[in-house]
């Protein structure tokens, strides 16, 4: 199975996020710079945390016109798995291929610490190596990290089980606690919390491998199917 | 607002209008001999920034010569962007610290980011990768709003530059005591890695060779800030505002990643930061260096604002912004490869063999000096140093000693007191773990960082505690340098080295030369018999503001080596049923404690001594001790004393302690900070091979389950009996108690 990390020239954590794939889940993975226009032969888009573009606008709000994000708009209309960490789920708030927005921390200030999550949906191809209900521990690292969305969307997101992942407590602000959704269809995948800095028990965590294994099981069934 | 008239030499001289710019009568008439003329304005200009204390540690020359910079393992001492230390399997730590104290007390935020930025900038011009940023800061008591915001503003100007730019913020200290309301201090630290191969040097060779200048464009910010930072802060510091340059952290991340390329380049040459003094401070340093000279045309360089003068554009100190020099040919290899990210390289000047800066501007000569007397040949002054009457009187005084009856109340308010206090309110600001490599995040006697592909880590601290310095400069200088190397011990790690940034008030009062001279003869000696060499720093002086000076600060920033990843060793309790040993015995000393602090209000007696000859041999057993196995977790005791370290222990654990102690005088064990001290554990098993290796250990207690402190005397009678919950809760959330108080 062959990853692709999204580099945008103010990404930091996309080295994080290719030791993750390589090292730890010891699959193939390649950094695609974000002038580029093509993404064909990647069975998964990983956009990594970071700064995209300095962000001194809104977060994310520059990268969604950078030339790689036609690619990955396509990538998620054809079903393969798209997730998007920290500045990457920013990015795909402001692409519009995830419903809401983030506003800055409720206190304002830049918050980094392990934080405890609840696997609200065991069942997607991101969490199925997880138990529903599970209680895991995965840093976050942001400034603007407050999910906000409409009354109307909050009841489609839980009416549909787009609401994968939540924060025990609430420590931005978030509506309902939200640390990460899905898509609709549920290929796409945006959250706050860090899996790729929770891989390796030396660094405090190894919670979030098990996230990166649930796309190589679920991309392992698809492709013994169609094959 | 550009200077369009600007004075001619000789109303310079008529006028003294150099006294403006910090030059002195002297000064002038130096530079009038060294020119064989008198220099216009752009000269003049070009001579105050060199020969300011910031860039020519004129005041401080003659006592930085003492410190021991050599060693068998360092590559790189002072002289260039940041030291260089072997760390074998031709790896090497590049590390360096640097004030930005002045900028930072009137624009907090954008003070405290731009120093980050040009430490790091130091860092990545000698070729290295930064790995880690740590920081030191000071600030008046939490009581003030002037000084709350300038506490915020500094925190989120760190974490929003090291955030951004991606490099982990790993460590530091914050102290807060009324001598620094007004004259904060924020000294930034940055910790690279590199392959022998790629060391770079800020070097200007190879005649008709091109400078190149690379980065963010030339603005009005900045100019003077140099000799801001060499002056004392007064309610006229409120119109430097401009002195304080901006950052774009966006803009450094796309610098270190095309300049790392760029070093990897088989034909660059010499590269170097402009920092302080900006193109001037460069351009000059890089033909010293290489004994040549360069020339510039100064309308090629690239400018944010119009009609720049020259003497704007070399003043300026525009951050993100690097001077390169290569071989000749290769001008569009290098053009090519900022273009990939984005950014503007251009040729400026050219080596030229005439030992002179000479600057174009608009077709006219505008300067011609000579580059060794601008970046060698800064006067050097001995000031004339005084012993303060204070010091006699502390000297004198009796051994002080509080009247303590409830222990328990003592330790929960020492918990709570904000240089004791967590500091988590600050590093949670902080991203340090960016990169995934900390293995030790902050909070913990050192940070640590491990090295990919290799099965070493790298400890770092800061560290300096100066109330002492403030006692006993010479004794307070040697108890900063030990407790740095005993945090390193601690974590599992060999110290290595040193740079420090040395914060005083202005060294033209005798008694503050004297503070000077005698921390760093401490200093020196310390260095000198722990083994760690001083390869690089940062002087701050005129750290004064109509209250007088803060305390000596000379703040110690030290790496060490883990040599292999199992010797990672933290402080806090790791399992119930292990063994809690004390070493070092502590004396009853309490003047410059925290206790004495809190009790008094202020400090005042003589400072505790220290025997560096027990220090290293107690460093060097604990550190055997740790790298051989029988270490659970170590602590060295400091601020507060033992109480403290205690609780430290347990917080964030779910464990407590249970201690029996032998001693007859209760208060100095408990709060005395004498220094050689330590609390270890060791499980049961390995007992008899850790008394081996440390025999003057003495086993005090356990480890328990239950979450409790719990301390009795030798009769059994409780001193202290605690749930650790609640200590801790108040320790943490002390310090946003005191920024949400009104008072």
């Amino acid at each position: 199975m062959k990853f692709a990390v999204i580099v945008f020239p103010g990404s930091n954590c996309d080295i994080d996020m290719f030791h993750a794939i390589k090292d730890e889940l010891g699959e193939d993975v390649s950094y695609v710079w974000h002038d580029e226009t093509s993404l064909e032969g990647f069975d998964a888009i990983l956009l990594p945390g970071g700064f995209s573009y300095g962000d001194y606008l809104r977060s994310g709000a520059i990268a969604r016109f950078s030339p790689i994000m036609k690619a990955v708009e396509e990538a998620a209309a054809a079903g393969k798995p798209i997730l998007g960490v920290c500045n990457g789920f920013q990015v795909l708030l402001e692409a519009g291929l995830l419903p809401g927005a983030m506003r800055r921390n409720s206190k304002l200030t830049f918050i980094c610490k392990q934080t405890e999550l609840e696997v609200k949906q065991g069942d997607t191809m991101f969490t199925q190596s997880y138990e529903e209900g599970e209680s895991i521990t995965i840093p976050v690292a942001h400034g603007d990290g407050n999910y906000y969305c409409d009354e109307e969307t909050l009841k489609n997101l839980q009416a549909n089980n787009q609401i994968v992942f939540t924060y025990k407590e609430d420590i931005n602000g978030s509506i309902a606690n939200i640390a990460g959704i899905t898509n609709k269809k549920g290929n796409v995948l945006g959250m706050m919390p860090h899996p790729e800095r929770a891989v390796d028990e030396l660094l405090g965590s190894a919670d979030g491998l098990k996230l990166f294994q649930s796309i190589v099981k679920h991309w392992r069934e698809q492709h013994a199917i169609t094959s | 607002m550009p200077l369009l008239h600007e004075p001619s030499p000789v109303m310079i001289k008529d006028e003294k209008i150099y006294k403006e710019m910090g030059v002195s009568d002297s000064e002038f008439q130096m530079i009038e001999d060294i020119l064989g003329r008198q220099p216009n304005y752009t000269e003049l200009g070009l001579f105050s920034v060199m020969w300011s204390e910031h860039c020519s540690y004129k005041n401080s020359k003659v006592l930085l010569g003492k410190f021991p910079t050599k060693g068998d393992k360092v590559l790189q001492g002072p002289g260039e962007g940041a030291g260089i230390i072997d760390i074998g399997d031709e790896q090497a730590v590049v590390f360096k610290i640097e004030s930005h104290n002045h900028p930072s007390a009137i624009e907090p935020y954008e003070g405290a980011a731009t120093g980050v930025g040009g430490i790091i900038r130091d860092v990545f011009s000698m070729g290295a990768r930064p790995v880690a940023l740590l920081n030191s800061l000071r600030f008046g008591e939490l009581k003030n709003p002037r000084v709350k915001y300038i506490f915020e503003g500094v925190v989120a100007g760190i974490a929003g530059y090291g955030n951004c730019i991606g490099i982990p913020t790993v460590g530091g200290e914050v102290q807060f005591d009324p001598c620094y309301e007004g004259n904060p201090l924020v000294n930034a630290m940055c910790v690279g890695l590199i392959d022998h191969k790629d060391i770079q040097k800020g070097q200007a060779k190879g005649v008709g060779n091109p400078v190149m200048y690379v980065g963010a464009s030339t603005g009005r910010d900045g100019i003077h800030g140099a000799t801001f930072a060499s002056e004392e802060l007064s309610e006229k510091s409120e119109a430097k505002r401009p002195a304080v340059q901006v950052g774009d952290p966006f803009m450094e991340k796309l610098l270190v990643e095309a300049c790392l390329e760029a070093t990897k380049h088989p034909k660059l040459v010499g590269i170097q930061d402009m920092g302080a003094a900006g193109l001037t401070s460069s351009s000059a340093e890089m033909a010293s260096k290489a004994g040549s000279g360069i020339e510039m045309n100064l309308d090629d360089v690239p400018q944010r604002e119009k009609a720049m003068t020259a003497y704007e554009m070399m003043l300026s100190e525009s951050q993100e912004r690097m001077l390169l020099v290569m071989e000749k040919g290769s001008e569009q290899e290098f053009i090519d490869l900022f273009e990939k990210w984005g950014l503007e390289a251009k040729v400026v000047g050219k080596v030229t063999d005439d030992h002179r800066l000479k600057l174009v501007h608009q077709g006219e000569t505008v300067a011609d000096v000579p580059v060794d007397a601008l970046a060698e040949d800064a006067p050097v002054y001995h000031q004339p140093s005084k012993e303060p009457a204070y010091f006699r009187e502390f000297q004198e005084m009796k051994e002080y000693r509080p009247e303590i009856t409830d222990y328990a109340k003592a330790l929960n308010d020492l918990l709570k007191q904000p240089t004791i206090a967590s500091k988590e309110w600050v590093y949670e600001q902080y991203d340090y773990m960016v990169r995934t490599n900390t293995v030790v995040a902050p909070g913990s006697d050192a940070a640590v960082i491990r090295i990919r592909e290799t099965e070493k880590a790298l400890a770092m601290t800061t560290d300096c505690n100066s109330r002492y310095i403030y006692l006993d400069p010479y004794e307070g200088g040697k108890l900063a340098v030990a407790e740095a190397a005993r945090n390193l011990v601690c974590s599992g790690a060999e110290p290595l080295g040193v740079t420090d940034c040395l914060n005083y008030g202005s060294p033209e009062k005798p008694e503050i030369f004297w503070q000077l001279e005698r921390s760093t003869d401490g200093l020196s000696e310390a260095c000198e018999q722990l083994s760690t060499p001083v390869i690089g720093g940062n002087v701050s002086l005129y750290n004064e503001t109509a209250k007088g000076a803060i305390y000596p600060t000379p703040v110690i920033g030290m790496v060490g080596l883990i040599h292999h990843l199992d010797h990672i060793t933290k402080q806090s309790f790791q399992q119930a049923g292990d063994v809690i040993y004390q070493l070092g015995e502590a004396k009853p000393e309490f003047s410059g404690s925290e206790l004495q602090k809190l009790t008094e209000g202020k400090i005042f007696g003589p400072s505790p001594l220290i025997d560096l000859a027990l220090e290293k041999s107690r460093q060097t057993r604990v550190l055997t001790a740790i790298q051989q196995g029988t270490v659970q977790s170590a602590h060295d005791l400091s601020e507060g004393g033992f109480l403290v370290a205690l609780a430290e222990k347990a917080f964030g654990t779910s464990f407590g302690a249970e201690i029996t102690l032998q001693d007859n005088d209760i208060l100095a064990s408990f709060f005395s900070e004498s220094p050689s001290r330590y609390i270890l554990t060791v499980k049961k098993e390995d007992q008899i091979e850790f008394e081996k290796l440390i025999p003057d250990a003495k086993a005090i207690g356990m480890v328990t389950k239950a979450a409790d402190i719990i301390v009795k005397d030798k009769k059994g009678e409780f001193l202290i009996n605690e749930s650790v919950q609640p200590m801790e809760d108040a320790w943490r959330g002390a310090i946003s108690c005191y920024l949400k108080s009104k008072d």
